[in-house]
């Protein structure tokens, strides 16, 4: 007995719905047995886990705190990944704009005023493409592999920041600790529908529902979606790959750069050796759960939030590591690509002497 | 003062050829697998916590080979079994080892871990600047030397290489002439596993003797950059190990002396930087890439029945 694959005749819709939901099954089921390896009842595990979080307010808002970052950068490498260009140095660009958005309130503290916020906003949009934009242009002009130096850039942004909070940027009246000085109150993204949320999730939804249209509805969402499946094709109706890398780049790393800005000033409130828990690495499985639609990474950036903070809640609960969260997360990427096979083929399981018949010949 | 310099060198490189050796291999075969990260990842933490727990570090190091390949295995079953999209895939099993490693290694945080013995030969390592250098490293040292030996002799000089290269150059004619492209491939990416987990335990039974989070910094990810950097020949891995090994080393010579007002964080990115300054340089040139870049590196294959 083996494994054989069946090419479909077209894509299946359906299957393209429910592999993400078929994935999460797996992936709850591959969590239990982790659970119960570990010595722990897996239903109580998976409560914990997956569904307490959704019953309490606080945990709620924690949750949709964390999906907020996922979700912008998810959207922003949904439109790389469109296209075939592969950057994985999101969590590079999330940094490298948290440090243009916080260069004003570091630098400037006196500086408070109604344009604060917006002038921070836009300098870490700003700083997230520059730094995507380096391993596009690497790629333009030298035909790097942009999946190499986008990664290599993430360690640099990471050294760059470490430098500075713990140099320059360190809090001059902060006992020597390695932070930046805290931000004004003018430097602060402050919080909507009667402080349960930070405005940074309303303008994240907006985004993701522009992009969405974009995609769908506009030449630019066509140039995108064509240039990824048939370059060739693409090539013939006037666009150009190289210009479409620039832009991808700069869009992905844009949004990531204002997810990191709006996580130092919402969350953290000043900068520290270490400002995000992997975010830019997270937000890869966000956008291929989220079927590289800006819809459904709203979902998927949910989902996987929910991850980070029922790892919380099983380590306070029952004593288990909260890296099982990380883990999971892994489980559910891998998942996802598994089922994902589902979508372009049939799975049959064939027996070794008997040779498949037509139907396997397409 | 260069001797130590030397020893250093030769043990920072020691991961790097090893694991990009065996990346060579399974890109040769036409597979793109850019997990090394994470099987290096699993190999240095299960390599630990089993030296730990038996004591005995060559068990260890066994381990730690099973389990890049095991990693190895679940990449092979989903793109070559399931053909889901290399890239995506091996991103995965990168973020997977991280996650699994950091749950496995929990328990050994600030454990004191266990070197891996230097090797002694009477007579030679006694030999002033070329016994230490040469003849007092530990076996893993050695292994790397052999297995790049090997591999250039098995790619280019008998059989197996020759349909392991034809399988990654067409695997439609490979196909064609009755060879199980499939079966190829997946023993190529088990092959690679099976480096990436030695030069883990390297990492973390004889680089560093601890298990530290997330302890590889990346070095998967400079393996993957050497296979370019080597234009898929493995004797330029050689060059290219020892080259990354001394920028990565820099760091820890230039701490040592005060004088030097550098930030070491400058230091530390120096590896970084220089991988992606070598990418350039070599994929400019297009010619050199192009010549030895097997031409079905990261494209699907279904048989067709």
């Amino acid at each position: 007995m083996r494994l054989e694959l069946v090419k479909r005749k077209e894509r299946s819709r359906t299957m393209a719905l429910l592999s993400p939901l078929i994935a999460i099954a797996l992936t709850a089921l591959a969590a239990a047995i982790i659970f119960a390896v570990s010595g722990h009842n897996p239903l109580v595990g998976l409560y914990k886990f997956f569904i307490e979080p959704l019953t309490q307010q606080w945990s709620l808002q924690a949750t949709i705190a964390k999906a907020t970052p996922l979700v912008l950068i998810g959207c922003g490498l949904a439109v790389c990944y469109l296209s075939n260009n592969w950057n994985i140095g999101a969590e590079g660009q999330f940094i490298v704009g948290a440090l243009f958005g916080s260069a004003l309130p570091v630098m400037f503290p006196e500086f408070q005023s109604t344009a604060t916020l917006p002038l921070m906003l836009v300098f870490g949009a700003l700083g997230g493409a520059l730094w995507a934009l380096l391993p596009a242009v690497l790629k333009n002009w030298f035909n790097t592999n942009e999946i190499l130096t986008s990664l290599m850039l993430v360690y640099v942004a990471s050294l760059i920041l470490d430098y500075l909070v713990r140099g320059p940027w360190r809090d001059p009246g902060g006992y020597n600790f390695p932070e930046s000085r805290l931000f004004s109150d003018a430097a602060i993204i402050p919080n909507v529908f009667g402080g349960t949320m930070s405005l940074a999730t309303p303008i994240t939804i907006v985004i993701a529902l522009v992009l969405a249209v974009v995609l769908a509805r506009t030449l630019k969402g066509f140039e995108i979606r064509v240039m990824g499946e048939s370059p060739r094709a693409g090539s013939f109706a006037g666009f150009s790959a190289k210009r479409l890398t620039l832009f991808s780049f700069a869009l992905a790393g844009g949004l990531a750069g204002l997810a990191g800005t709006m996580e130092v000033s919402g969350g953290l409130n000043q900068l520290l050796p270490t400002i995000s828990p992997g975010y830019g690495f997270t937000a890869i499985i966000v956008a291929f759960l989220g079927r590289l639609n800006p819809i459904g990474i709203i979902v998927a950036g949910f989902v996987l939030a929910l991850s980070y903070i029922g790892g919380e809640a099983v380590q306070s609960a029952m004593g288990v590591s909260n890296k099982i969260a990380s883990v999971i997360q892994g489980l559910l990427l891998f998942f996802v690509l598994a089922c994902d096979t589902l979508i372009l083929y049939r799975i049959r399981l064939a027996s070794h002497q008997a040779p498949s018949g037509e139907t396997a010949h397409v | 003062m260069f001797e130590a310099v030397l020893l250093t060198v030769i043990t920072a490189a020691t991961p790097l050829l090893i694991a990009a050796v065996g990346e060579l291999v399974v890109e040769r075969s036409g597979v793109l697998n850019l997990g090394v990260e994470g099987m290096m990842i699993m190999g240095a933490v299960v390599g630990f916590a089993v030296a730990n727990q038996t004591g005995s570090g060559t068990l260890g190091v066994f381990a730690a080979v099973g389990a890049g390949m095991a990693m190895a295995a679940l990449f092979g079953f989903l793109v070559l079994i399931l053909v889901a999209n290399q890239v995506a895939t091996g991103l995965a099993l990168t973020i997977l080892g991280t996650g699994f490693s950091g749950l496995i290694g929990e328990a050994f945080i600030g454990v004191p871990g266990l070197k891996i013995p230097s090797l002694y030969i009477p007579g030679l390592s006694d030999i002033p600047f070329i016994g230490p250098v040469l003849f007092q490293q530990d076996a893993i040292v050695y292994v790397g030397f052999l297995l790049v030996a090997v591999v250039a002799y098995t790619l280019f000089r008998t059989r197996l290489g020759l349909v392991l290269r034809a399988v990654g150059d067409n695997h439609n004619s490979a196909h064609a002439l009755g060879y199980s492209v499939i079966r190829v491939r997946f023993l190529a990416v088990l092959f690679g596993g099976a480096c990436a987990g030695l030069a883990g335990s390297y990492m973390s039974l004889a680089y560093t003797p601890q298990w530290v989070e997330n302890m590889t910094a990346g070095r998967g990810w400079i393996a993957l950059a050497l296979v370019v950097f080597s234009s898929w020949l493995p004797l330029r891995v050689v060059a290219g190990a020892y080259l990354f090994g001394a920028v990565s080393v820099l760091n820890l010579h230039a701490q040592a002396h005060e004088q030097v007002n550098i930030p070491s964080q400058l230091l530390s990115s120096l590896p970084y930087l220089a991988t992606i300054l070598v990418l350039v340089l070599i994929s400019a040139n297009r010619r050199l890439t192009l010549v030895n870049t097997p031409a079905c590196l990261g494209k699907p294959f279904v048989p067709d029945r």
